[in-house]
């Protein structure tokens, strides 16, 4: 694959009259593993929505296959797949019904199957048709992460994915990340927690910009 | 996946997450009905004067129960975050706004207008009033759904959402208040009222082709915050 | 210099600030002289209304507000596309200057229009086609203005309002043509407020000399905010820190350009 996935130049964005971040260049290819970090406050949140498509509050360019984003909108958002920090899922509907949904988001044919093995790779084997509402804190996050596997991506941009999810659902998500990396797809995320994966691991720190 | 499909399958999860959600939709009914009470207890339960002022008072209580109704329409997906996801589909935002619309209409305005009869009773509405009043109500109420959808597009951000969307949304509400609200009086006098409501089918239609894009755009606004 | 190059000159702030201040004491003196001699030409000068005797002196003032008022709201809403369209921040910011000023000027208008009513009808108030569709563009402007102070951030609370602007003047044809079919149906025989009654010339042309001075007016108001809001916006470049700061070319705070 010669072309270069995600590539960003002189990225500048600020937020209040406070510079986020400026020059700010990078590129993800597939297989990269890619960890934005940074205190608090420092614009990493800013930057995955603004890669994800969500904000145009920023200067600089954005290329994805060498094409700008604003050209090729629809095709960027083919492949690329979001996880933020919000729910992501509505509590008042089941596991099963709200992955219908999004798949239905993504033009992904009315089949069930896929989003059932999704769930039971996410553990959550059993609680399919259960009302999220009567989840716990970190069953709803894993019925949102559940996404990573029933729409297909290249490029998976996830904001802080272990939020709620405890030891071993760490260590669960570092291998899913490993594995999709080692597939030929692209992670880029942000978390405070130390990374421990068995794949190159790049770090770009913001808050020094 | 066609985008017909796609609304449907917007428009069906909407419909699912309100039917689990127990009564909360018939809220707005219940003001209607509320408030309607308290006009004659505000201006004398005199059967001639209510009549005479039923059209005006039903339609616009039911406008303001449109508008509170219009609040909720995006902010519980913008709270959960699922509203995001809508935005980030590649397919067109166009029809899935329109899903939520109907929706939303399909849960407010459509048991507004088919409860109307029983309040025009209260208000001593003349039977020849009933017949324009629910049709009226349910036609210019799907305006109401699109209009009000636009205002909570842009308001649903904010933390202060609930009286800005009435400042913003009230004087486009207008038009249908006008037409909806003589049709009914036209109803009561024994004239045709299907001009008026002709009008505000055209209202509709405008309003069906224009304001998803409005919507569409104030959403993107709303969450790039 | 082609017409794109020109365009983009005239987004800029710093160019439309110098231009402007040339351009102010021209519009500000013009716009007085005519208001003020339209005014006393219309007051003292114009023989009284065989009908309604002094009274009616009051629409060298009501007639160009609304008139002012109307044209204002529709350049706000050419401003609010061309900020959504070209991404233009200049364009932002005059939409953002306009709206206190026709929502004054509608205000104006309503008022001159109640005080025009007592000696003519008796009330304060006549719920008429014309005055009620001023009332309502009153509270569009009111919208505008609360929709825009309740965002915090200042690009998103530009673009909503643009958003809300220009739905606001796709649908004042709608709620100006609904006010009248309204009006036309409970008052038919009703005398109009400016009456399509023939206004005879000499009355005409003061009103003709206080409508252009109004305009200038609102030109020069506009100028006048939106340079006000460049200053705010572009506090952080030098050139504006040398403007507020006089000729201390040796400031101390740190500008970033």
């Amino acid at each position: 694959m010669a072309q270069t996935g995600l590539e960003v130049r002189q990225l500048y964005s600020e937020r209040d009259d406070r510079v986020l971040f400026a020059d700010l260049c990078f590129t993800l290819n597939a297989g990269d593993v890619l960890q934005i970090a940074g205190p608090n406050g420092s614009g990493k949140t800013s930057l995955l929505r603004i890669l994800a498509g969500l904000s145009s509050r920023y200067q600089g360019d954005i290329l994805w296959h060498n094409h700008s984003l604003e050209q090729q909108r629809a095709d960027y958002l083919q492949q690329l797949l979001y996880i933020g920090h919000g729910a992501g899922i509505k509590a008042a509907l089941s596991p099963l019904e709200n992955l219908r949904w999004s798949c239905a988001l993504r033009g992904l044919p009315a089949d069930d199957n896929p989003i059932l093995s999704a769930l039971a790779k996410v553990g959550l084997r059993g609680f399919e048709e259960q009302a999220c509402y009567s989840l716990s804190a970190g069953q709803q996050r894993r019925v949102n992460l559940a996404r990573l596997f029933c729409i297909p991506a290249q490029l998976w941009i996830l904001d802080e994915p272990f939020t709620a999810i405890d030891q071993g659902g760490v260590a669960e998500i570092e291998q899913w990340i490993s594995d999709f990396a080692n597939a030929g797809g692209a992670v880029l995320l942000t978390t405070h927690h130390r990374l421990a994966i068995n794949r190159p691991l790049r770090i770009i720190e913001l808050g020094e910009h | 996946m066609t985008l017909f499909s796609l609304a449907l399958a917007v428009l069906r999860r909407d419909l699912l997450a309100a039917a689990r959600r127990g009564s909360e939709w018939s809220n707005p009914l219940v003001f209607f009905v509320m408030v309607c009470a308290l006009f004659p207890l505000g201006i004398g339960p005199e059967p001639q004067r209510l009549a005479e002022l039923a059209p005006g008072i039903l339609w616009v209580v039911a406008l303001l129960a449109s508008l509170l109704a219009s609040d909720t329409v995006f902010r519980s997906d913008y709270d959960d975050a699922t509203l995001e996801q809508m935005l980030l589909s590649h397919q067109a935002l166009y029809p899935q706004v329109i899903a939520k619309t109907l929706a939303h209409w399909l849960l407010s305005g459509l048991p507004l207008s088919l409860l109307s009869p029983l309040l025009g009773v209260l208000l001593h509405l003349p039977t020849a009033g009933m017949l324009a009043l629910m049709a009226s109500l349910a036609l210019g109420s799907a305006v109401l759904s699109f209009i009000g959808a636009i205002g909570a597009a842009l308001t649903v951000g904010l933390r202060k959402g609930g009286l800005l969307l009435s400042l913003i949304i009230l004087p486009l509400y207008i038009p249908v208040l006008i037409f909806g609200s003589s049709a009914v009086k036209t109803a009561v006098d024994g004239g045709p009222f299907l001009p008026q409501l002709a009008m505000l089918g055209v209202f509709f239609l405008v309003a069906l082709a224009l304001a998803p894009l409005a919507i569409a755009g104030a959403l993107r606004i709303s969450v790039d915050q | 210099m082609s017409i794109w190059t020109t365009f983009h000159k005239w987004g800029s702030p710093r160019w439309f600030y110098q231009f402007s201040g040339r351009l102010l004491p021209w519009l500000g003196g013009l716009s007085l002289l005519l208001l003020i001699g339209g005014a006393v030409w219309g007051l003292a000068l114009v023989p009284p209304d065989y009908k309604q005797g002094n009274s009616f002196r009051i629409i060298y003032v009501h007639v160009p507000a609304s008139a002012v008022a109307m044209g204002a709201y529709m350049t706000m809403a050419i401003a609010g596309a061309i900020h959504l369209i070209w991404r233009m921040k200049l364009a932002a910011m005059v939409m953002k200057a306009i709206a206190p000023i026709g929502a004054s000027l509608t205000f104006l208008a309503l008022l001159t229009g109640a005080v025009w009513g007592k000696p003519t009808w008796g009330t304060w108030w006549v719920w008429d086609a014309r005055i009620t569709s001023v009332l309502i563009l009153f509270f569009l402007y009111l919208g505008v203005i609360a929709l825009h102070q309740a965002f915090e951030n200042r690009e998103a609370a530009a673009k909503a309002c643009a958003v809300l602007v220009i739905v606001g003047a796709v649908n004042i044809p709608i709620i100006y043509w609904s006010v009248e079919w309204w009006y036309s149906l409970h008052q038919p025989a009703s005398i109009r407020f400016i009456g399509e009654s023939s206004i005879h010339p000499s009355m005409l042309r003061p009103l003709m000399a206080t409508m252009a001075g109004m305009y200038l007016f609102f030109a020069w108001a506009m100028l006048l905010f939106t340079r006000n809001e460049i200053l705010d916006r572009e506090r952080n470049t030098r050139w504006v820190q040398d403007i507020v700061c006089g000729d201390d070319k040796n400031a101390e705070s740190n500008s970033v350009l």
